[in-house]
């Protein structure tokens, strides 16, 4: 964790006062509703289908034991007694009261959390690698950056009123886990021929409507101009970037109306004049905030030899165990998927026992994942075994970390007000169809996303699998993608009319079954197959099988 | 009539009938020569969201170097002024129906701000290193 000092926290103080201060002229009609949701925005409060929600950051997705239990204990004082973690590593409440608020955020600057830029047109919280400063393939810990943006952006006083949401994603190590490519920056950290550190900068990308791969502007920016450098960038953003049309006003838009070259050359003369400029990073202040980070005390450790193992304990290893940099630790998925539960739900009990978990078994702290699970980074292999049991007893020891039923899934139309359609009952389906573990792991890697609207908060554009929830006459549908990836980066392509909820466990089943059809070893993993041979056998054998269908002869009809 | 808070003081004047207004997109490199011979430049915010007259302060401040007042206008309103105040606004026309009274104890929502700003040209991390 990285521990505010003095100042850190006074802004995190000065900034509850201040939205109480919103809160209470809004409630006495001092401050008219428009207004106050810009502002309520930037506090991550929504106002939602049947309640306002309340988005809290979790910055790069690092939380504490202590953090945790303060969660749980806002979740049962303030809401429902769960929560859910999104796939911006954050976590949302969904019934919160508004006048109540300031409160859960006093509660929550108590352990050095807030819900500061959760939402709103300003730069969001900062994404990252969720094994970073532990993964074996690691050029820097990227969390460090991370905390250099995040105080970087937070209330930067030219850059809070953007066109549009702004998000960063920051990548420490040689395999890109941060999803860099679909971000509106990704910084994905290199060495240089010297062994110097700097950032290979990726503007551009993104989800949503008008989804896009970003296109790097800089191969190599050395570290000491990372602040400079995205100052020019959202320079440029913010005096540029469409301000006409909410659904053209995203930097993917800019860049592309511009084309790459002009936009990185409109950069470049803004960033010749603040380069070397008083934002120009210091090695100091990575010092200072690497020193501010709490670290675990490792011991020398050998690794342990699980080989042999039965299953169920076998199949948690393989698929929710990760290597660790040191001898003798590993670094454990907790799955927040287990079927029946919304994917990334948890209730106040739960997160209570895992704060207890973590500190006994990973110095104090876990990881939250933009695939909405949880992460034990630093966990003895020895202590594996008991873990497990552990897991097991409160649900949250399902072993499809990576496979299908590993669903990201938005909370889509039970909750969201933007939604077009449910996306959890839809998770649920697939994974009561997909039950069978053997088959499961027999199917292999698997990325399954879902969205309940176009905003794609459930990443459906880069699952392998992708599922989109549409309206047609106010019924709900389902398009479906294929091929999309998340790294390196690849968007799904629509196989074709969209489906009847009922139906869509059964078109997954037929494209699992093609997939096994067609691939020419284990080895070769869903994705790859559609990348090999294209959607159009997919498409053939999904709409031939479902002719017969009665829900899809009412499809013919709504469409 | 909208007030005017000057240097965090209320003033009751009218707006010179000259006022030079930079409109959010308006080439400031093209306006830049008759900067400097200006009093008073106002940067319009058409909307409560629209950002754009932020960069523009700064780039008046720090790439033109203009050093007479910088005033905000349009949708100005009390939860804008700090970070307006940031990027070297001392004058805000605050919109019809604001509190200006209560709106000055808005330049002290925050006593800090990581970033480098008008009133304190060092970012916080540099200044940090000495404490």
């Amino acid at each position: 964790m990285y521990l505010y000092d003095d100042i850190d926290q006074r802004l995190v103080d000065e900034r509850v006062a201040q939205f109480r201060d919103q809160t209470r002229r809004f409630l006495e009609g001092k401050l008219a509703e428009d207004d106050f949701r810009a502002l309520r925005l930037r506090n991550g409060l929504y106002v939602q289908r049947y309640a306002p929600m309340l988005r809290i950051a979790i910055p790069y997705g690092l939380l504490s034991s202590k953090q945790l239990r303060k969660l749980a204990d806002v979740a049962r004082r303030y809401d429902r007694g769960y929560g859910h973690f999104s796939t911006r590593q954050n976590l949302q409440l969904n019934w919160p009261k508004l006048a109540e608020v300031p409160e859960i955020l006093a509660e929550l600057a108590t352990v050095q959390m807030h819900a500061i830029q959760t939402s709103g047109n300003c730069v969001r919280n900062i994404t990252a690698d969720q094994f970073a400063g532990v993964a074996r393939d690691e050029i820097v810990d990227s969390f460090v950056w991370c905390e250099l943006i995040r105080q970087w952006s937070t209330f930067h006083p030219e850059f809070n009123y953007l066109p549009r949401k702004f998000k960063i994603a920051v990548n420490g190590a040689v395999a890109d886990r941060a999803a860099t490519y679909v971000h509106d920056i990704g910084l994905h950290a290199l060495k240089g021929p010297e062994g110097e550190i700097g950032f290979r900068v990726i503007v551009g990308g993104g989800l949503g409507r008008t989804p896009a791969v970003g296109h790097v502007i800089r191969e190599f920016l050395p570290w000491p101009h990372l602040l400079t450098y995205l100052d020019a960038i959202l320079r440029v953003y913010n005096r540029f970037g469409r301000r006409d049309n909410i659904h053209k006003a995203r930097i993917k838009i800019l860049v592309k109306e511009r084309g790459v070259e002009k936009f990185r050359e409109e950069v470049d003369a803004e960033w010749a004049h603040l380069k070397d400029g008083p934002a120009t990073v210091t090695e100091t202040e990575i010092r200072r905030i690497e020193g501010r980070f709490t670290r675990p005390a490792y011991e020398k450790l050998a690794d342990v030899d699980y080989t042999g193992l039965k299953t169920p304990f076998n199949a948690w290893m393989r698929r929710n165990v990760h290597p660790h940099k040191l001898p003798g630790y590993a670094a454990v998925s907790i799955s927040l998927k287990k079927t029946g539960v919304p994917p990334g739900d948890m209730t106040a009990e739960q997160m209570e026992r895992i704060a207890e978990l973590a500190d006994h078994y990973s110095f104090g702290e876990l990881r939250v994942t933009h695939e909405q699970n949880l992460v034990f980074a630093d966990v003895r292999q020895a202590e594996l075994h008991g873990l497990w049991l552990e897991l097991r007893g409160l649900g949250l020891a399902t072993p499809n970390i990576g496979l299908l039923t590993n669903i990201i899934c938005c909370p889509g139309g039970d909750f969201c007000s933007l939604a077009n359609a449910k996306s959890i009952p839809v998770a649920e389906d697939i994974q009561r169809r997909f039950d069978d573990l053997d088959y499961l792991h027999d199917i292999g890697e698997l990325d399954l996303n879902i969205s309940g609207c176009m905003n794609a908060c459930g990443h459906h554009h880069v699952g392998h699998i992708g599922i989109l929830g549409v309206d047609k006459n106010g019924e709900e549908w389902y398009q479906i993608e294929i091929g999309g990836n998340q790294s390196p980066a690849s968007l799904g392509k629509v196989i074709g009319p969209s489906f009847a909820r009922a139906d869509v466990a059964n078109v997954i089943e037929r494209l699992i079954e093609t997939y096994l059809a067609l691939r020419d070893s284990e080895s070769e993993r869903f994705v790859d197959v559609v990348h090999r041979a294209g959607v159009e056998p997919f498409k053939k054998n999904v709409y031939a099988n479902l002719d017969q269908k009665p829900a899809n002869r009412q499809r013919a009809l709504a469409a | 009539m909208p007030t005017l808070i000057r240097n965090r003081q209320i003033v009751n004047e009218p707006s010179p009938p000259d006022l030079v207004v930079f409109e959010p997109t308006d080439d400031l490199a093209a306006k830049a020569e008759r900067i400097g011979a200006l009093g008073v430049i106002a940067v319009n915010f058409p909307k409560y969201g629209d950002g754009r007259g932020y960069s523009i302060a700064r780039l008046l401040r720090e790439r033109y170097d203009y050093k007479g007042e910088l005033r905000a206008v349009g949708v100005v309103a009390r939860d804008h002024l700090q970070l307006m105040a940031q990027c070297g606004f001392d004058s805000f026309l605050l919109r019809e129906g604001e509190d200006a009274q209560a709106a000055l104890a808005a330049f002290d929502d925050f006593s800090e701000s990581y970033q480098a700003n008008a009133a304190q040209p060092v970012p916080l991390f540099r200044r940090r290193a000495g404490r």
